[in-house]
Protein backbone atom coordinates (compact mmCIF):
# COMPACT_ATOMS: atom_id res chain seq x y z
CA UNK A 1 0.00 0.00 0.00
CA UNK A 2 2.77 2.43 0.91
CA UNK A 3 4.28 1.82 -2.50
CA UNK A 4 1.13 3.08 -4.20
CA UNK A 5 0.80 6.01 -1.82
CA UNK A 6 4.41 6.88 -2.57
CA UNK A 7 3.64 6.74 -6.28
CA UNK A 8 0.62 8.97 -5.77
CA UNK A 9 2.85 11.50 -4.01
CA UNK A 10 5.37 11.40 -6.84
CA UNK A 11 2.64 11.89 -9.41
CA UNK A 12 1.26 14.83 -7.44
CA UNK A 13 4.58 16.62 -7.16
CA UNK A 14 5.53 15.95 -10.77
CA UNK A 15 2.14 17.28 -11.85
CA UNK A 16 3.03 20.55 -10.13
CA UNK A 17 6.39 20.54 -11.92
CA UNK A 18 4.66 19.88 -15.23
CA UNK A 19 2.06 22.61 -14.60
CA UNK A 20 4.82 25.12 -13.92
CA UNK A 21 6.15 24.42 -17.41
CA UNK A 22 2.57 24.39 -18.77
CA UNK A 23 2.15 28.08 -17.84
CA UNK A 24 5.33 29.05 -19.63
CA UNK A 25 4.61 26.85 -22.67
CA UNK A 26 1.23 28.55 -23.10
CA UNK A 27 3.13 31.66 -24.16
CA UNK A 28 5.19 29.64 -26.65
CA UNK A 29 8.36 29.65 -24.57
CA UNK A 30 10.35 26.48 -23.91
CA UNK A 31 12.01 26.89 -20.53
CA UNK A 32 14.44 24.39 -19.05
CA UNK A 33 14.73 26.52 -15.93
CA UNK A 34 11.77 24.95 -14.14
CA UNK A 35 13.98 22.40 -12.36
CA UNK A 36 15.99 25.34 -11.02
CA UNK A 37 12.91 26.98 -9.47
CA UNK A 38 11.91 23.55 -8.16
CA UNK A 39 15.35 23.18 -6.52
CA UNK A 40 15.09 26.62 -4.93
CA UNK A 41 11.68 25.71 -3.52
CA UNK A 42 13.03 22.40 -2.19
CA UNK A 43 16.06 23.85 -0.42
CA UNK A 44 14.29 26.92 0.93
CA UNK A 45 11.29 25.04 2.33
CA UNK A 46 13.56 22.33 3.75
CA UNK A 47 15.82 24.82 5.49
CA UNK A 48 12.90 26.71 6.97
CA UNK A 49 11.30 23.62 8.54
CA UNK A 50 14.55 21.91 9.57
CA UNK A 51 16.77 24.82 10.63
CA UNK A 52 14.12 27.39 11.39
CA UNK A 53 11.49 25.03 12.86
CA UNK A 54 8.84 26.69 10.75
CA UNK A 55 5.53 24.96 10.17
CA UNK A 56 5.22 23.52 6.68
CA UNK A 57 2.63 25.82 5.13
CA UNK A 58 4.43 29.13 5.77
CA UNK A 59 7.63 27.44 4.55
CA UNK A 60 5.87 26.46 1.33
CA UNK A 61 4.58 29.99 0.91
CA UNK A 62 8.11 31.39 1.20
CA UNK A 63 9.32 28.73 -1.27
CA UNK A 64 6.57 29.79 -3.69
CA UNK A 65 7.41 33.48 -3.35
CA UNK A 66 11.15 32.89 -3.84
CA UNK A 67 10.52 30.55 -6.77
CA UNK A 68 8.31 33.20 -8.37
CA UNK A 69 10.70 36.06 -7.64
CA UNK A 70 13.63 34.16 -9.16
CA UNK A 71 11.55 33.26 -12.21
CA UNK A 72 10.54 36.89 -12.64
CA UNK A 73 14.17 38.02 -12.38
CA UNK A 74 15.29 35.33 -14.84
CA UNK A 75 12.35 36.09 -17.13
CA UNK A 76 13.32 39.64 -18.03
CA UNK A 77 16.73 38.93 -19.55
CA UNK A 78 15.97 35.39 -20.72
CA UNK A 79 12.79 36.24 -22.61
CA UNK A 80 14.63 38.67 -24.82
CA UNK A 81 15.82 35.60 -26.69
CA UNK A 82 13.61 33.09 -28.43
CA UNK A 83 13.44 29.47 -29.47
CA UNK A 84 16.65 27.50 -29.15
CA UNK A 85 18.48 30.45 -27.61
CA UNK A 86 15.95 30.53 -24.80
CA UNK A 87 16.42 26.79 -24.28
CA UNK A 88 20.17 27.32 -23.96
CA UNK A 89 19.79 30.34 -21.66
CA UNK A 90 17.33 28.61 -19.33
CA UNK A 91 19.39 25.40 -19.27
CA UNK A 92 22.38 27.48 -18.22
CA UNK A 93 20.33 29.03 -15.43
CA UNK A 94 19.08 25.63 -14.25
CA UNK A 95 22.64 24.28 -14.15
CA UNK A 96 23.82 27.39 -12.30
CA UNK A 97 21.20 26.76 -9.61
CA UNK A 98 22.20 23.11 -9.38
CA UNK A 99 25.90 23.99 -9.06
CA UNK A 100 25.07 26.60 -6.45
CA UNK A 101 23.51 23.90 -4.29
CA UNK A 102 26.43 21.60 -5.07
CA UNK A 103 28.66 24.16 -3.33
CA UNK A 104 26.15 25.38 -0.78
CA UNK A 105 27.16 24.58 2.79
CA UNK A 106 25.06 25.83 5.66
CA UNK A 107 25.02 23.50 8.63
CA UNK A 108 24.03 24.11 12.21
CA UNK A 109 24.98 22.09 15.30
CA UNK A 110 21.99 20.35 16.76
CA UNK A 111 23.23 18.35 19.76
CA UNK A 112 25.72 15.88 18.37
CA UNK A 113 24.37 16.18 14.85
CA UNK A 114 25.10 18.72 12.18
CA UNK A 115 22.08 19.47 10.08
CA UNK A 116 21.44 21.49 6.96
CA UNK A 117 22.57 21.51 3.33
CA UNK A 118 26.03 20.03 3.01
CA UNK A 119 27.28 20.71 -0.50
CA UNK A 120 27.66 17.70 -2.72
CA UNK A 121 26.46 15.34 -0.04
CA UNK A 122 23.09 16.96 -0.08
CA UNK A 123 20.60 17.96 2.55
CA UNK A 124 19.53 15.05 4.76
CA UNK A 125 17.02 14.65 7.53
CA UNK A 126 14.17 16.80 6.29
CA UNK A 127 11.95 14.99 8.76
CA UNK A 128 9.02 17.34 9.16
CA UNK A 129 6.39 14.73 8.28
CA UNK A 130 7.63 11.85 10.49
CA UNK A 131 8.43 14.21 13.37
CA UNK A 132 4.93 15.59 13.31
CA UNK A 133 3.37 12.15 13.00
CA UNK A 134 1.97 12.46 9.46
CA UNK A 135 1.13 9.12 7.90
CA UNK A 136 1.98 8.44 4.25
CA UNK A 137 -1.71 8.69 3.46
CA UNK A 138 -2.00 12.09 5.11
CA UNK A 139 1.02 13.35 3.20
CA UNK A 140 -0.46 12.08 -0.06
CA UNK A 141 -3.75 13.82 0.69
CA UNK A 142 -1.97 17.06 1.61
CA UNK A 143 0.00 17.02 -1.66
CA UNK A 144 -3.11 16.36 -3.68
CA UNK A 145 -5.11 19.11 -2.01
CA UNK A 146 -2.44 21.51 -3.24
CA UNK A 147 -2.35 19.91 -6.70
CA UNK A 148 -6.13 20.25 -6.99
CA UNK A 149 -6.02 23.91 -5.89
CA UNK A 150 -3.32 24.70 -8.47
CA UNK A 151 -5.13 22.77 -11.22
CA UNK A 152 -8.42 24.49 -10.42
CA UNK A 153 -6.74 27.90 -10.48
CA UNK A 154 -5.13 27.21 -13.86
CA UNK A 155 -8.35 25.69 -15.22
CA UNK A 156 -10.15 28.87 -14.24
CA UNK A 157 -7.38 31.03 -15.71
CA UNK A 158 -7.54 29.14 -19.02
CA UNK A 159 -11.17 30.14 -19.29
CA UNK A 160 -10.69 33.84 -18.63
CA UNK A 161 -9.24 36.61 -20.72
CA UNK A 162 -5.84 36.05 -19.07
CA UNK A 163 -5.72 32.55 -20.54
CA UNK A 164 -6.72 33.81 -23.97
CA UNK A 165 -3.96 36.41 -23.81
CA UNK A 166 -1.33 33.82 -22.79
CA UNK A 167 -2.25 31.54 -25.66
CA UNK A 168 -2.45 34.46 -28.08
CA UNK A 169 1.20 35.28 -27.36
CA UNK A 170 2.08 31.60 -27.80
CA UNK A 171 0.35 31.35 -31.16
CA UNK A 172 1.40 34.55 -32.87
CA UNK A 173 3.59 37.20 -31.28
CA UNK A 174 3.21 39.61 -34.16
CA UNK A 175 -0.58 39.43 -34.15
CA UNK A 176 -0.55 39.76 -30.35
CA UNK A 177 1.49 42.93 -30.61
CA UNK A 178 -0.88 44.40 -33.15
CA UNK A 179 -3.75 43.59 -30.79
CA UNK A 180 -2.04 45.73 -28.18
CA UNK A 181 -0.74 42.89 -26.02
CA UNK A 182 2.42 43.73 -24.10
CA UNK A 183 4.19 40.47 -24.88
CA UNK A 184 7.12 41.00 -22.51
CA UNK A 185 4.76 41.56 -19.58
CA UNK A 186 2.72 38.49 -20.51
CA UNK A 187 5.78 36.24 -20.85
CA UNK A 188 7.34 37.42 -17.59
CA UNK A 189 4.02 36.95 -15.78
CA UNK A 190 3.68 33.41 -17.13
CA UNK A 191 7.27 32.70 -16.08
CA UNK A 192 6.58 34.07 -12.59
CA UNK A 193 3.44 32.00 -12.13
CA UNK A 194 5.42 28.97 -13.33
CA UNK A 195 8.14 29.77 -10.78
CA UNK A 196 5.58 29.98 -7.96
CA UNK A 197 4.13 26.57 -8.85
CA UNK A 198 7.59 25.00 -9.24
CA UNK A 199 8.61 26.46 -5.87
CA UNK A 200 5.62 24.84 -4.14
CA UNK A 201 6.31 21.55 -5.93
CA UNK A 202 9.95 21.63 -4.86
CA UNK A 203 8.99 22.35 -1.26
CA UNK A 204 6.69 19.34 -1.18
CA UNK A 205 9.30 17.18 -2.90
CA UNK A 206 11.94 17.97 -0.25
CA UNK A 207 9.57 16.94 2.52
CA UNK A 208 8.37 13.63 1.21
CA UNK A 209 11.79 12.44 0.02
CA UNK A 210 13.47 13.75 3.26
CA UNK A 211 16.82 13.87 1.45
CA UNK A 212 17.65 16.16 -1.42
CA UNK A 213 20.87 16.67 -3.34
CA UNK A 214 21.92 18.64 -6.36
CA UNK A 215 21.90 15.75 -8.87
CA UNK A 216 18.14 15.41 -8.52
CA UNK A 217 17.62 18.85 -10.06
CA UNK A 218 19.59 18.43 -13.26
CA UNK A 219 18.71 18.63 -16.93
CA UNK A 220 16.80 15.32 -16.71
CA UNK A 221 14.27 16.82 -14.32
CA UNK A 222 14.02 19.97 -16.44
CA UNK A 223 13.30 17.81 -19.49
CA UNK A 224 10.58 15.94 -17.62
CA UNK A 225 9.03 19.28 -16.66
CA UNK A 226 8.50 20.30 -20.28
CA UNK A 227 7.82 16.75 -21.50
CA UNK A 228 4.67 16.44 -19.37
CA UNK A 229 2.70 19.35 -20.83
CA UNK A 230 4.03 18.79 -24.35
CA UNK A 231 3.12 15.09 -24.28
CA UNK A 232 -0.19 15.78 -22.55
CA UNK A 233 -1.22 18.68 -24.72
CA UNK A 234 -1.64 22.35 -23.97
CA UNK A 235 -5.39 22.64 -24.38
CA UNK A 236 -6.02 22.14 -20.67
CA UNK A 237 -4.44 21.15 -17.37
CA UNK A 238 -5.63 17.55 -17.49
CA UNK A 239 -3.25 16.82 -20.36
CA UNK A 240 -0.31 17.42 -18.04
CA UNK A 241 -1.82 15.24 -15.30
CA UNK A 242 -2.45 12.38 -17.72
CA UNK A 243 1.06 12.63 -19.13
CA UNK A 244 2.51 12.45 -15.59
CA UNK A 245 0.43 9.37 -14.84
CA UNK A 246 1.51 7.87 -18.17
CA UNK A 247 5.21 8.54 -17.60
CA UNK A 248 5.56 8.10 -13.83
CA UNK A 249 2.86 5.50 -13.32
CA UNK A 250 3.04 3.42 -16.46
CA UNK A 251 6.43 3.93 -18.10
CA UNK A 252 8.56 4.15 -14.96
CA UNK A 253 6.70 1.98 -12.45
CA UNK A 254 4.50 -0.18 -14.69
CA UNK A 255 7.35 -1.32 -16.90
CA UNK A 256 9.77 -2.01 -14.05
CA UNK A 257 9.47 -5.77 -14.69
CA UNK A 258 11.26 -5.26 -18.01
CA UNK A 259 14.55 -4.45 -16.28
CA UNK A 260 17.11 -2.73 -18.44
CA UNK A 261 14.82 -2.83 -21.47
CA UNK A 262 12.57 -0.32 -19.79
CA UNK A 263 14.65 2.74 -20.61
CA UNK A 264 14.75 1.79 -24.27
CA UNK A 265 11.02 1.24 -24.43
CA UNK A 266 10.44 4.41 -22.43
CA UNK A 267 11.86 6.69 -25.10
CA UNK A 268 10.24 4.68 -27.86
CA UNK A 269 6.78 4.92 -26.31
CA UNK A 270 7.03 8.69 -25.86
CA UNK A 271 8.03 9.05 -29.51
CA UNK A 272 5.13 6.79 -30.50
CA UNK A 273 2.66 8.78 -28.38
CA UNK A 274 3.82 12.06 -29.92
CA UNK A 275 3.40 10.62 -33.41
CA UNK A 276 -0.05 9.24 -32.79
CA UNK A 277 -1.18 12.41 -31.01
CA UNK A 278 0.98 15.24 -32.34
CA UNK A 279 -0.89 17.95 -30.42
CA UNK A 280 -0.69 16.03 -27.14
CA UNK A 281 -2.66 13.26 -25.51
CA UNK A 282 -5.51 15.67 -24.84
CA UNK A 283 -5.65 18.14 -27.72
CA UNK A 284 -8.21 20.82 -28.57
CA UNK A 285 -10.48 18.33 -30.34
CA UNK A 286 -10.50 15.91 -27.43
CA UNK A 287 -11.43 18.63 -24.98
CA UNK A 288 -14.15 19.86 -27.34
CA UNK A 289 -15.47 16.28 -27.44
CA UNK A 290 -15.58 16.09 -23.64
CA UNK A 291 -17.24 19.48 -23.47
CA UNK A 292 -19.97 18.33 -25.83
CA UNK A 293 -20.46 15.10 -23.87
CA UNK A 294 -20.64 16.88 -20.52
CA UNK A 295 -22.61 20.00 -21.41
CA UNK A 296 -24.63 19.13 -24.50
CA UNK A 297 -27.32 21.73 -23.97
CA UNK A 298 -24.96 24.67 -23.55
CA UNK A 299 -23.28 23.72 -26.80
CA UNK A 300 -26.55 23.74 -28.69
CA UNK A 301 -27.41 27.15 -27.27
CA UNK A 302 -24.08 28.48 -28.48
CA UNK A 303 -24.62 27.19 -32.02
CA UNK B 1 -9.17 70.61 -45.66
CA UNK B 2 -10.51 68.77 -42.67
CA UNK B 3 -8.55 67.87 -39.54
CA UNK B 4 -5.98 65.15 -39.78
CA UNK B 5 -5.79 62.24 -37.35
CA UNK B 6 -2.42 60.95 -38.54
CA UNK B 7 0.49 62.84 -40.00
CA UNK B 8 3.57 60.99 -41.20
CA UNK B 9 6.58 63.07 -42.18
CA UNK B 10 10.00 62.16 -43.46
CA UNK B 11 9.58 58.61 -42.24
CA UNK B 12 12.41 56.18 -42.96
CA UNK B 13 12.61 52.53 -41.88
CA UNK B 14 15.36 50.05 -42.67
CA UNK B 15 15.86 46.32 -42.55
CA UNK B 16 19.56 46.23 -41.72
CA UNK B 17 21.21 48.24 -44.50
CA UNK B 18 18.26 48.10 -46.85
CA UNK B 19 16.09 51.17 -46.60
CA UNK B 20 12.46 50.16 -47.18
CA UNK B 21 10.93 53.59 -46.49
CA UNK B 22 12.91 56.52 -47.83
CA UNK B 23 11.23 59.54 -46.33
CA UNK B 24 7.47 59.05 -46.52
CA UNK B 25 5.08 61.98 -46.07
CA UNK B 26 1.34 61.49 -45.88
CA UNK B 27 -1.69 62.35 -43.84
CA UNK B 28 -4.89 60.54 -42.88
CA UNK B 29 -7.91 62.77 -42.49
CA UNK B 30 -10.12 62.37 -39.50
CA UNK B 31 -13.33 60.46 -40.20
CA UNK B 32 -12.24 59.51 -43.72
CA UNK B 33 -10.94 56.44 -45.52
CA UNK B 34 -7.43 56.96 -46.88
CA UNK B 35 -6.02 54.34 -49.21
CA UNK B 36 -2.42 53.50 -50.02
CA UNK B 37 -1.81 51.76 -53.33
CA UNK B 38 1.43 50.35 -54.59
CA UNK B 39 3.15 47.34 -56.09
CA UNK B 40 4.62 44.49 -54.07
CA UNK B 41 7.81 45.51 -52.31
CA UNK B 42 6.93 49.21 -52.31
CA UNK B 43 7.06 49.35 -48.51
CA UNK B 44 3.33 49.49 -47.77
CA UNK B 45 3.40 46.79 -45.09
CA UNK B 46 6.62 48.26 -43.68
CA UNK B 47 4.81 51.59 -43.31
CA UNK B 48 1.88 49.95 -41.53
CA UNK B 49 4.18 48.07 -39.17
CA UNK B 50 6.19 51.21 -38.44
CA UNK B 51 3.04 53.16 -37.58
CA UNK B 52 1.95 50.27 -35.31
CA UNK B 53 5.36 50.36 -33.58
CA UNK B 54 6.33 46.82 -34.52
CA UNK B 55 9.19 48.16 -36.64
CA UNK B 56 11.30 51.06 -35.43
CA UNK B 57 11.58 54.17 -37.57
CA UNK B 58 15.08 55.35 -38.33
CA UNK B 59 14.08 58.93 -39.07
CA UNK B 60 10.98 61.04 -39.24
CA UNK B 61 7.85 61.40 -37.21
CA UNK B 62 4.39 59.89 -36.87
CA UNK B 63 1.91 62.19 -35.18
CA UNK B 64 -1.46 60.96 -33.98
CA UNK B 65 -3.49 64.11 -33.41
CA UNK B 66 -0.23 65.85 -32.61
CA UNK B 67 1.15 63.13 -30.32
CA UNK B 68 4.43 61.52 -31.37
CA UNK B 69 4.12 57.74 -31.87
CA UNK B 70 7.72 57.05 -32.86
CA UNK B 71 9.48 55.30 -29.98
CA UNK B 72 6.32 54.02 -28.30
CA UNK B 73 5.84 50.26 -27.84
CA UNK B 74 3.22 48.50 -29.99
CA UNK B 75 1.04 48.02 -26.91
CA UNK B 76 1.29 51.69 -26.05
CA UNK B 77 0.31 52.70 -29.57
CA UNK B 78 -2.85 50.59 -29.27
CA UNK B 79 -3.54 52.47 -26.01
CA UNK B 80 -3.29 55.72 -27.97
CA UNK B 81 -6.12 54.50 -30.20
CA UNK B 82 -4.47 52.91 -33.22
CA UNK B 83 -5.21 49.27 -34.11
CA UNK B 84 -3.70 47.24 -36.93
CA UNK B 85 -5.43 44.48 -38.87
CA UNK B 86 -2.31 42.68 -40.09
CA UNK B 87 -1.71 41.37 -43.57
CA UNK B 88 -2.84 37.75 -44.00
CA UNK B 89 -5.26 38.23 -41.09
CA UNK B 90 -3.17 36.35 -38.50
CA UNK B 91 -5.95 35.22 -36.21
CA UNK B 92 -4.97 32.95 -33.32
CA UNK B 93 -5.75 29.61 -34.99
CA UNK B 94 -5.97 27.32 -31.96
CA UNK B 95 -8.26 29.63 -30.03
CA UNK B 96 -12.01 30.00 -30.33
CA UNK B 97 -13.53 33.02 -32.03
CA UNK B 98 -14.62 34.38 -28.65
CA UNK B 99 -11.14 33.96 -27.17
CA UNK B 100 -9.66 35.81 -30.15
CA UNK B 101 -11.95 38.73 -29.37
CA UNK B 102 -11.05 38.58 -25.67
CA UNK B 103 -7.35 38.73 -26.55
CA UNK B 104 -8.09 41.87 -28.57
CA UNK B 105 -9.49 43.48 -25.42
CA UNK B 106 -6.21 42.93 -23.53
CA UNK B 107 -5.84 46.58 -22.56
CA UNK B 108 -9.32 47.01 -21.15
CA UNK B 109 -10.57 46.19 -17.70
CA UNK B 110 -14.29 46.89 -17.94
CA UNK B 111 -15.86 43.44 -18.00
CA UNK B 112 -19.30 44.76 -18.88
CA UNK B 113 -17.96 46.95 -21.67
CA UNK B 114 -15.99 44.05 -23.16
CA UNK B 115 -19.02 41.75 -23.08
CA UNK B 116 -21.08 44.50 -24.71
CA UNK B 117 -18.48 45.00 -27.43
CA UNK B 118 -18.31 41.27 -28.17
CA UNK B 119 -22.09 41.35 -28.56
CA UNK B 120 -21.77 44.34 -30.93
CA UNK B 121 -19.16 42.46 -32.99
CA UNK B 122 -21.52 39.50 -33.24
CA UNK B 123 -24.29 41.81 -34.44
CA UNK B 124 -22.03 43.37 -37.04
CA UNK B 125 -20.53 40.03 -38.08
CA UNK B 126 -23.32 37.42 -37.63
CA UNK B 127 -21.07 34.64 -38.93
CA UNK B 128 -18.81 35.14 -35.94
CA UNK B 129 -21.72 34.59 -33.56
CA UNK B 130 -22.52 31.30 -35.29
CA UNK B 131 -18.88 30.26 -34.99
CA UNK B 132 -18.32 31.70 -31.50
CA UNK B 133 -16.94 28.50 -29.95
CA UNK B 134 -15.21 27.23 -33.09
CA UNK B 135 -11.41 27.33 -33.41
CA UNK B 136 -10.42 30.34 -35.50
CA UNK B 137 -8.12 28.21 -37.67
CA UNK B 138 -11.14 26.32 -39.01
CA UNK B 139 -12.88 29.47 -40.34
CA UNK B 140 -12.91 30.37 -44.03
CA UNK B 141 -10.59 33.12 -45.27
CA UNK B 142 -13.38 35.69 -45.30
CA UNK B 143 -14.54 34.78 -41.82
CA UNK B 144 -10.96 35.01 -40.56
CA UNK B 145 -10.69 38.49 -42.06
CA UNK B 146 -13.92 39.51 -40.29
CA UNK B 147 -12.49 38.11 -37.06
CA UNK B 148 -9.22 39.99 -37.52
CA UNK B 149 -11.18 43.22 -38.02
CA UNK B 150 -13.42 42.50 -35.02
CA UNK B 151 -10.40 41.67 -32.86
CA UNK B 152 -8.78 45.00 -33.78
CA UNK B 153 -12.03 46.85 -33.03
CA UNK B 154 -12.10 45.35 -29.52
CA UNK B 155 -9.48 47.91 -28.48
CA UNK B 156 -11.92 50.70 -29.56
CA UNK B 157 -9.50 52.37 -31.96
CA UNK B 158 -9.96 55.87 -33.36
CA UNK B 159 -7.72 54.95 -36.28
CA UNK B 160 -7.90 51.53 -37.88
CA UNK B 161 -4.95 50.40 -40.02
CA UNK B 162 -5.86 47.66 -42.50
CA UNK B 163 -3.14 45.88 -44.43
CA UNK B 164 -4.55 44.36 -47.63
CA UNK B 165 -7.82 43.06 -46.24
CA UNK B 166 -8.85 41.65 -49.63
CA UNK B 167 -5.72 39.51 -50.02
CA UNK B 168 -6.55 36.02 -51.29
CA UNK B 169 -10.32 36.35 -50.87
CA UNK B 170 -13.06 35.57 -53.38
CA UNK B 171 -14.64 38.62 -55.13
CA UNK B 172 -17.94 38.16 -53.26
CA UNK B 173 -16.13 38.18 -49.94
CA UNK B 174 -14.02 41.17 -50.97
CA UNK B 175 -17.23 43.11 -51.65
CA UNK B 176 -18.41 42.16 -48.17
CA UNK B 177 -15.19 43.40 -46.58
CA UNK B 178 -15.42 46.73 -48.38
CA UNK B 179 -19.04 47.13 -47.32
CA UNK B 180 -17.85 46.68 -43.73
CA UNK B 181 -15.06 49.21 -44.24
CA UNK B 182 -17.51 51.89 -45.32
CA UNK B 183 -19.90 50.98 -42.48
CA UNK B 184 -17.11 51.31 -39.92
CA UNK B 185 -16.13 54.62 -41.43
CA UNK B 186 -19.71 55.87 -41.34
CA UNK B 187 -19.77 55.02 -37.63
CA UNK B 188 -16.86 57.39 -37.10
CA UNK B 189 -13.65 55.34 -37.32
CA UNK B 190 -10.87 56.84 -39.42
CA UNK B 191 -9.36 54.20 -41.68
CA UNK B 192 -5.98 53.90 -43.33
CA UNK B 193 -6.11 51.11 -45.84
CA UNK B 194 -3.42 49.38 -47.88
CA UNK B 195 -4.84 47.82 -51.03
CA UNK B 196 -3.84 46.40 -54.37
CA UNK B 197 -7.44 46.17 -55.52
CA UNK B 198 -7.75 49.75 -56.78
CA UNK B 199 -11.23 49.21 -58.21
CA UNK B 200 -12.74 48.27 -54.89
CA UNK B 201 -10.75 50.94 -53.06
CA UNK B 202 -12.11 53.63 -55.41
CA UNK B 203 -15.60 52.90 -54.09
CA UNK B 204 -14.80 53.58 -50.43
CA UNK B 205 -11.72 55.78 -50.15
CA UNK B 206 -11.76 59.57 -49.94
CA UNK B 207 -8.11 60.07 -50.61
CA UNK B 208 -5.35 58.09 -52.32
CA UNK B 209 -1.62 57.74 -52.07
CA UNK B 210 0.57 55.69 -54.33
CA UNK B 211 3.83 54.37 -53.04
CA UNK B 212 6.71 53.02 -55.11
CA UNK B 213 10.11 51.91 -53.89
CA UNK B 214 9.74 53.44 -50.46
CA UNK B 215 8.42 56.83 -51.60
CA UNK B 216 5.03 58.43 -52.12
CA UNK B 217 4.67 59.12 -55.84
CA UNK B 218 1.02 60.15 -56.08
CA UNK B 219 -1.28 62.04 -53.77
CA UNK B 220 -4.80 62.87 -54.81
CA UNK B 221 -8.54 62.42 -54.73
CA UNK B 222 -10.34 59.45 -56.31
CA UNK B 223 -11.16 61.63 -59.31
CA UNK B 224 -7.53 62.56 -59.86
CA UNK B 225 -6.54 58.94 -59.39
CA UNK B 226 -8.96 57.70 -62.02
CA UNK B 227 -7.63 60.30 -64.49
CA UNK B 228 -3.97 59.59 -63.93
CA UNK B 229 -2.74 57.76 -66.98
CA UNK B 230 0.06 55.80 -65.34
CA UNK B 231 -2.22 54.59 -62.57
CA UNK B 232 -4.93 53.73 -65.06
CA UNK B 233 -2.60 51.48 -66.94
CA UNK B 234 -0.85 49.93 -63.95
CA UNK B 235 -3.70 49.56 -61.46
CA UNK B 236 -7.09 50.02 -63.01
CA UNK B 237 -6.30 48.44 -66.36
CA UNK B 238 -4.89 45.20 -65.02
CA UNK B 239 -7.40 44.75 -62.27
CA UNK B 240 -10.38 45.32 -64.58
CA UNK B 241 -9.98 41.80 -65.93
CA UNK B 242 -10.43 40.23 -62.50
CA UNK B 243 -13.30 42.52 -61.62
CA UNK B 244 -16.65 40.69 -61.51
Amino acid sequence: MDFYLGLIQIIGVHTLLGLSAYCVLQTGQVSLAQAGFFAIGAYVAGMLTVLGHWPLIPALIVAAVLGGATACAVGFPALRVKGLMLVVATTAFGEAVRLFFFNFNYQLERGELKIGPHGGEGFRQIRYFPENGWSTLEVAIFIWVIVVIVMAALWWMDRTRAGAVLRAVGQDEFASQSSGINITAVKVTAMTVGGVIAGIGGGLFAHYTTHIEHVQFGVALASFAIAYPILGGLSNVFGTLIAVIFIQGFLIEGLRFMGDWRNLLFGGLIVLAMNVRPRGLIDENTSALFKRALWPRKDRAGA
Amino acid sequence: MSAEILKVSGLATSYGKIEALKGVDLRVESGKVTCLLGPNGAGKTTLMMTIAGILQARRGSILLEGKQLVGLSPANIVTQGVALVPENRLVFPQMSVRENLLAGAYQRNDKVGIAGDIERMYTRFPRLRERSEQLAGTLSGGEQQMLAVARALMSRPRLLLMDEPSLGLAPMVVADIFRIISELNRDGTSIFLVEQNAHMALQVAHHFYLMEQGKVTFDGTPGELAEDEVIQRAYLGTSRRSDP
